[in-house]
């Protein structure tokens, strides 16, 4: 076992974990943050991304002791007393989830896009979206949302 | 997959780590995909995130210097690499997706030498230098054939050196599904001359173009190449491309990439 102390969500947190823990099912199981999903666990798909010291990452291809001392913000992380992010605000909006398997690392990755590139064009949105995966939408509402959200985010 | 973890503290603790039963870990962008589907199986893990000296890009005069743990992220976002090789900086932009270019670093591309991998045909085409621990080893010797390299048990990559080149420009054939490169070309010309590299193709993994080279040599132009025709035997075939199919798009990609570098 190794100790590992990693701010989720502003709360520290410290357990001890096997060296060979996924950062997905530290955050998963130990946490209990079930909004960060396991689609694929191969790398592809993008439903486990997490915010790790403000890039987005597939939490299913780390391990939890990669994230010692680092700064974590999951899905659950970005309302803030039952508003939602004007992110989520905007997926809402502009209907850009069916079964919603994809979104929580869908908005992680556009708030990642969308706070490093304020003033994001389509195709950027498109590039930066390519590791994650939707089998529902098309991904035509997720493109609107987040040039939507980059919008309400700047203000 | 079970594994003891270490982060190394130094490049000497690392070194000295390594090597045996034990794997070095970078952006694990390969290594962990590779242990969770049972391809690769070491006891012991040895990290080298803390190593700040392995992170970094600094220019001084022609000569471009990347850190090992240097991510794709940093190269395709950094004004040094844009200014000096702009051509590198839209090779690392293109790799994989976001979330791989934030955690994938060059040691760690060219370590593992995927015969799809972008860098390789980087340090080929622009002549780079390979500088590890105990050596520096010259990119034409580095990459010894399919996930095979120069180096030695136990050795690390500290850093790749690129020479400035006059022109240089690398086009890739996307292959949808992994962004890997279907057939991806560096063409550059230079202080290391004038080379064509070519990766995604090859049976053996990345290459040079040598006929295309000689014919550039007088002609650094698209036209140059018309009259060569590329062998479809020493191409890789898999469910993604045949070799007649690759070995004509080495030679569409190729002179794309010509065109680009000359501007
Ligand atoms: C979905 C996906 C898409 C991808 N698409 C592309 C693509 O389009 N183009 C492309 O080129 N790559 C692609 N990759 C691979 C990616 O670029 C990897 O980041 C890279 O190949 C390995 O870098 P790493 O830092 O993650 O290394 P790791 O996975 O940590 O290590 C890889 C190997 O190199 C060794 N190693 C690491 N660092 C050193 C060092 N300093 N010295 C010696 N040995 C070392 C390790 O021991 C290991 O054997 C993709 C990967 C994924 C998961
Ligand atoms: S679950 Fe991590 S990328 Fe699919
Ligand atoms: S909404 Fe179903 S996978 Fe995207």
């Amino acid at each position: 076992m190794t100790e590992v102390t990693m701010t989720v969500n502003g709360k520290s947190v410290t357990a001890d974990v096997e060296p060979d823990t996924l950062l997905a099912d530290f955050i998963r199981q130990n946490l209990s943050l079930t909004g960060t999903h396991v689609g694929c666990d191969t790398s592809q798909c993008g439903a486990c991304c997490v915010l790790v010291d403000g890039d987005s990452m597939k939490s299913c291809t780390m391990l939890a002791v990669q994230a010692d001392g680092a700064e974590i913000t999951t899905i659950e992380g970005l309302a803030t007393n039952g508003t939602f992010h004007p992110m989520q605000q905007a997926f809402h909006d502009n209907h850009a989830l069916q079964c919603g398997f994809c979104t929580p690392g869908m908005l992680i990755s556009a708030i990642d896009l969308a706070t490093k590139n304020p003033d994001i064009s389509e195709s950027e949105i498109r590039h930066g979206l390519e590791g994650n995966l939707c089998r529902c939408t098309g991904y035509h509402n997720i493109v609107k949302a987040v040039k939507a959200g980059a919008d309400a985010m700047r203000g | 997959m079970s594994f003891a973890y270490h982060k190394a503290a130094s490049v000497n603790d690392a070194a000295s780590q390594a090597g045996g039963d034990a794997a070095l870990l970078a952006g694990g962008m390969t290594l962990l995909p590779a242990i969770k589907l049972g391809l690769s199986d070491p006891r012991r893990l040895v990290d080298l995130a803390d190593l700040g000296e392995l992170r970094g890009i600094t220019r001084d005069g022609d000569t471009l210097t990347i850190g090992s743990m240097t991510r794709h992220a940093d190269v395709a976002a950094s004004a040094e690499v844009q200014g000096a090789i702009p051509a590198l900086a839209k090779l690392a932009g293109g790799i994989g997706d976001a979330q791989v270019r934030h955690r994938g670093t060059i040691g760690g591309s060219i370590a593992n030498n995927d015969p799809a991998a972008d860098y390789p045909a980087a340090c080929l085409g622009l002549g780079a230098t390979i500088v590890t621990t105990s050596r520096e080893i010259a990119a034409d010797d580095f990459f010894t054939g399919l996930f095979e390299t120069a180096l030695e048990e136990g050795e690390i990559i500290t850093s790749v050196r690129f020479p400035v080149p006059e022109k240089a420009a690398y086009e890739k054939f996307v292959q949808p599904a992994s962004r890997f490169a279907l057939v991806g070309v560096f063409a550059a010309q230079g202080p290391a001359g004038t080379r064509v590299a070519v990766t995604g193709a090859g049976l053996s993994g990345v290459y040079r173009a040598s006929d295309m080279e000689a014919a550039l040599e007088s002609d650094f132009s698209a036209d140059a190449i018309d009259g060569i025709t590329v062998p479809e035997d020493n191409m890789a075939a898999d469910i993604h491309a045949a070799a007649d199919y690759r070995a004509h798009l080495v030679k569409v990609i190729a002179g794309r990439a010509i065109a680009a570098a000359a501007g």
